[in-house]
């Protein structure tokens, strides 16, 4: 067909319709809208597709400007319409290559444009990596401060502090120039006076970070608490969350990090950095015309921003990008991926070049031993994997249950309170025990290490046996006074963190989960590698350790176990797999603990979805009812359209406009009186033949621009939606053209059509709504809300718990 | 041949290229010295720890010398063991050369204290100051938080945009710090008050 009037697709000149079969692929009925003749324009009067950015009858020049603010744009808190959005941005690509032939301006901007693209990827890789070198700098330097202060220049923390001076090899940690704050303020630092002051100033000083924390989030940016990431995902998915990007939350969340974490709260930095690098390509995306008008473009922008994130957070650049691709997008290009492996690049360079950590590691507890590992060893490894998926199952019920209840009863009606009585209890109950005192990634680090002689620290007191050392290979030996008393403060250690945990996040505070998951598996992995060592040490003759641990040989390393555990509880309370091995493995810089890695990180999936099926994050989504349609799950109900399309047989019949026949006055009491979102558009209430969709926003603002702006346009004039409007006797006022709103070419499924399909179609394009006909003429609409209720009936949860639109 | 309209499209594409190479810029202005903060002999060092020997005690030294020379043989000394020994107890040191930079530890916490001193005093300006300051207007709202919205900011829309429209800069600021702290307070709502949001 030659029909040169509905274009859209990336032909010229061929019809629209077809091209929609193929890209959607789907047995869909497309009937040919009306009987109007074919149109005879000239060229430079095409509208586009939905006119959603382009005026009908304007001449190409006007393409780069928009007829009206305000059109094209969503209401907060409402989907994205992501075909609208690929298809506009084709557009402006199309019209930019014609374009660049013309002159050399044009072809200069016609290469500028292409290489937006990737210089925005490298101002989002250096802001991001500035932004996380000062996070890690001044956490360190405030969590230090809850101890002591560094008299040779205020700004340095414990370790930088005693950089200088000579240090024993026992006391690593006492030099002149570090005065903890007894020693401060009495002048010595041994006594139970003195221990009593440290305490007090240590519960103080935390009490002070919490509390400044929550007042900065509920007086600046309120959207900053939390860990972003559920939301995020919802973001990605095509929601509009105004404001959760935006300057205020970037800074609020990027101050009030650094305090939350420092406060000593049981809580890390990951999941904000994510929302950090996100809000950081929000911003970097206004500088770009290609990504501020178009919320398609912005949003793989964003997924490229959180692989930048996950990448400084860990050090970890293709980690980055799989947890991106894995967990956080919702639509993932191909040419995203290359796009987010250069911004997580340049986000990790830019870190190393801040050189936080003072050796040029990116992440605190990089670990380098490659000791090899036995098969039987595995045994325990996928010990360690139950226990990470049982603990990661109950960690999300107990913490849905505790946040449900915040959101329901009094208790959320004090959130400041709320946030200094949790520091208190974890201030209180942490300063005692010298392995919840120090920082968790700091605890981590310790736990990951492998014991040589070069280590001196009370988890690696064993019982040397100078004869048999052979330089630094140390064989397993016993265990001293001092590894006991490590075991029992680890396991007092690891039940206080499995509990406190459960309240600290979700907080109105800035809070990660990453690090308190690693640390509880690690504590959990390192008591059973160091039951492991010691059992095979006085137990060299059993049948199962005689083959290849004999005395005298190194064969069980402790620090394997402490990070095989972490993956595992990690994995256990995510439900990452890719991306958690790969993340685990740029740690570690080896590949010899792929395997160990992968049976733990399998084996806690596994048992974690035999008692649940969401993540973490699933499980926040689904709580705060956020309209997010799941990828990953099969829809396998026998239902079909007609069950779910509104109206249903008892309610009123579908809100339509008519195409000529309709008056403004008309058209705004139906505005005013519903508040459906966008309604369809028909030839005639008779005949019930669709033409198009228009949008209730671009509705409101094109009426009220139309009646300050245009002349002659008063209640009574029609509003016509088609290019032929029917001719009116001279009398009567002018008529209202609202052609370059209409969407010509809305999604159609027929009734019979099954909800698997309707769902897979919803899903794989993106649709907000979807109209159902009966023998060609319009019967009612499903919107993406409905799909939502309709699986949560399905699986016999509370439908109403689906808030947004 | 230039078009008429090539002048327009110049502008407009270089707005959109000019912004972003200046912030690039100004990036670079930022961090350079950051990245190559002088190496002061302050802020380099070689570390060699070593183990217990026999009957010589674990020791820690420190020395600041170049990359090449951070070996057990440069930095241990006095050499605890007779030269025969040296080799064996060498073999247990182990040294590290690391180096840090103490300007931009310096800088950063600066800037950050900064930042945090100056959010508690705008903090403090806004709930103890501001309402003091403006003209005491039954329609401003402290920052405290408040069930209904729907009339309030109506009622505060309409004052300060009666008459002329004043275009002078204090102006512009005072529209849009109000412009601010209604969205601020539509996010509490919905996030602390509402609990529609990040519970």
């Amino acid at each position: 067909m030659d029909q040169k009037g509905y274009r859209r697709g990336s032909f010229q000149s061929a019809t629209s319709d077809e091209d929609m079969l193929e890209i959607a692929g789907a047995p869909m009925d497309f009937s040919m809208a009306d009987d109007d003749p074919p149109l005879d324009r000239e060229i430079g009067g095409f509208p586009s597709y939905n006119g959603g950015g382009m005026n009908g009858t304007s001449t190409m020049m006007d393409f780069l400007e928009e007829p009206l603010p305000g059109v094209g744009t969503y209401e907060d808190f409402n989907t994205i319409d992501w075909v609208r959005e690929k298809s506009r941005d084709r557009d402006r690509h199309r019209e930019i290559t014609n374009r660049s032939k013309e002159s050399t301006w044009a072809l200069l901007h016609s290469v500028s444009d292409a290489f937006s693209g990737w210089l925005l990827m490298l101002l989002i890789g250096l802001l991001a990596g500035s932004l996380a070198g000062l996070i890690d700098i001044s956490a360190h330097w405030m969590t230090d401060l809850k101890e002591g202060v560094c008299l040779a220049g205020f700004w340095f923390n414990h370790e930088h502090c005693c950089w200088k001076s000579n240090t024993t090899f026992t006391d690593r940690d006492k030099c002149p120039e570090w005065k903890s704050w007894s020693q401060l303020i009495l002048g010595h630092g041994e006594g139970a006076f003195a221990y009593i002051l440290n305490y007090f100033m240590y519960v103080i000083w935390a009490l002070m970070f919490s509390l400044l924390a929550v007042l900065l989030v509920k007086g600046f940016a309120p959207y900053a608490c939390g860990s972003g990431i559920p939301e995020i995902k919802t973001i990605l998915s095509g929601f509009i969350i105004r404001g959760y990007l935006g300057k205020w939350t970037l800074v609020i969340k990027t101050i009030t990090l650094v305090l939350a974490v420092s406060s000593g709260l049981s809580l890390g930095k990951e999941g904000p950095l994510v929302h950090v690098a996100c809000c950081c390509g929000n911003i970097l995306c206004h500088l770009f015309t290609k990504y501020r008008k178009n919320e398609a473009k912005r949003r793989e922008v964003l997924s490229a921003a959180a692989a930048a994130g996950v990448s400084v957070a860990f050090g970890a650049p293709i980690g980055g990008v799989l947890f991106s691709l894995e967990e956080v997008s919702y639509y993932f290009p191909l040419k995203t991926l290359w796009r987010s492996f250069f911004a997580a690049l340049v986000a990790a360079f830019t870190l190393r070049s801040i050189n936080p950590f003072g050796n040029s590691r990116l992440v605190l507890f990089y670990v380098e031993f490659h000791m090899p590992w036995h098969l039987l060893e595995l045994v325990p490894f996928i010990l360690l994997g139950i226990f990470g998926g049982l603990w990661g199952a109950f960690f999300i019920r107990s913490n849905i249950a505790w946040c449900r209840r915040r959101k329901t009863t009094r208790l959320g009606k004090y959130p400041v309170l709320e946030v200094l009585v949790v520091t208190a209890i974890t201030a209180i109950l942490a300063f005692p025990n010298e392995y919840t005192r120090m920082s968790t990634s700091e605890l981590i680090s310790e736990l990951f290490n492998d014991c040589g002689i070069l280590d001196s620290s009370q988890l690696c007191e064993y019982v040397n046996d100078f004869n048999s050392t052979k330089g630094d290979d140390l064989p397993d030996r016993a265990a001293g006074p001092g590894v006991y008393t490590a075991m029992w403060q680890l396991a007092l250690a690891l039940i206080m963190k499995v509990f406190i945990t459960i309240f600290t996040f979700g907080m109105k505070v800035p809070s990660g989960l990453f690090i308190p998951s690693m640390a509880v598996g690690a504590i959990a992995g390192r008591l059973l590698g160091v039951a492991m060592e010691q059992l095979a040490f006085y137990h060299h003759d059993w049948a199962i350790f005689s083959g290849w641990c004999s005395q005298g040989a190194d064969c069980i390393t402790p620090g394997l176990y402490a990070m095989v555990g972490a993956a595992a509880c990690l994995g256990g309370v995510t439900r990452m797999t890719v991306s958690l091995v790969v993340i685990m493995f740029e740690l570690t810089g080896g590949l010899e603990y792929i395997v160990p890695l992968m049976a733990a990180a399998m084996t806690s999936k596994w048992v974690a979805d035999a008692i649940g099926r969401e993540g973490i994050y699933d499980a926040h989504i689904r709580l705060n009812g956020y309209p997010f349609l799941e990828a990953k799950e099969e829809f396998s109900h026998k239902t079909r359209a007609m069950d779910v399309m509104r109206p249903r047989k008892n309610d009123p019949p579908l809100t339509v406009i008519t195409q000529d026949t309709m008056t403004v006055e008309d058209v705004e009491t139906i505005v005013t009186s519903t508040t459906y979102s966008g309604y369809p558009v028909v030839v005639s209430r008779a005949s019930q033949r669709l033409v198009g969709f228009v949008l209730r926003r671009d509705l409101i603002i094109s009426i009220e621009n139309a009646r300050k702006k245009q002349d002659g346009i008063v209640s009574t004039s029609v509003i016509c939606f088609t290019d032929y409007c029917p001719p009116l006797p001279p009398s009567s006022p002018s008529v209202l053209k609202l052609r370059s709103i209409l969407d010509l070419s809305p999604f159609t499924v027929t009734d019979e059509t099954p909800m698997e399909i309707v769902v897979d179609i919803f899903r794989k394009l993106g649709l907000r709504q979807c109209l159902v006909t009966h023998n060609g003429k319009l019967l009612g609409i499903i919107t993406k809300k409905d799909v939502l209720k309709h699986i949560a009936q399905m699986a016999n949860q509370d439908p109403d718990s689906i808030l947004f639109n | 041949v230039l078009f008429p309209q090539a002048p327009r499209m110049f502008a407009q594409s270089s707005r959109n290229s000019v912004s972003p190479v200046l912030l690039l810029v100004l990036l670079g202005c930022v961090l350079c010295p950051l990245a190559q903060a002088s190496k002061s002999s302050e802020d380099i060092r070689c570390k060699c720890i070593c183990p217990p020997y026999r009957n010589i005690s674990g020791h820690i030294y420190n020395k600041n010398v170049s990359q090449k020379d951070c070996n057990c043989l440069h930095v241990v000394e006095p050499m605890p063991v007779p030269g025969n020994d040296v080799e064996a107890y060498c073999l247990l040191c182990e040294c590290k050369y690391e180096e840090r930079s103490t300007t931009t530890i310096k800088v950063i916490i600066i800037i950050y204290l900064s930042v945090v001193g100056a959010l508690l005093l705008y903090m403090a300006f806004l709930v103890l100051v501001d309402p003091l300051i403006r003209k005491p207007d039954p329609y401003t709202q402290p920052l405290h938080n408040e069930e209904d919205s729907e009339d309030t900011r109506s009622l505060a829309t309409g004052p300060t945009l009666a008459g002329a429209r004043a275009n002078t800069v204090l102006e512009r600021v005072e529209g849009a710090q109000q412009r601010w702290k209604r969205q601020v307070q539509e996010q509490r709502k919905t996030v602390f008050d509402r609990h529609k949001m990040l519970s």
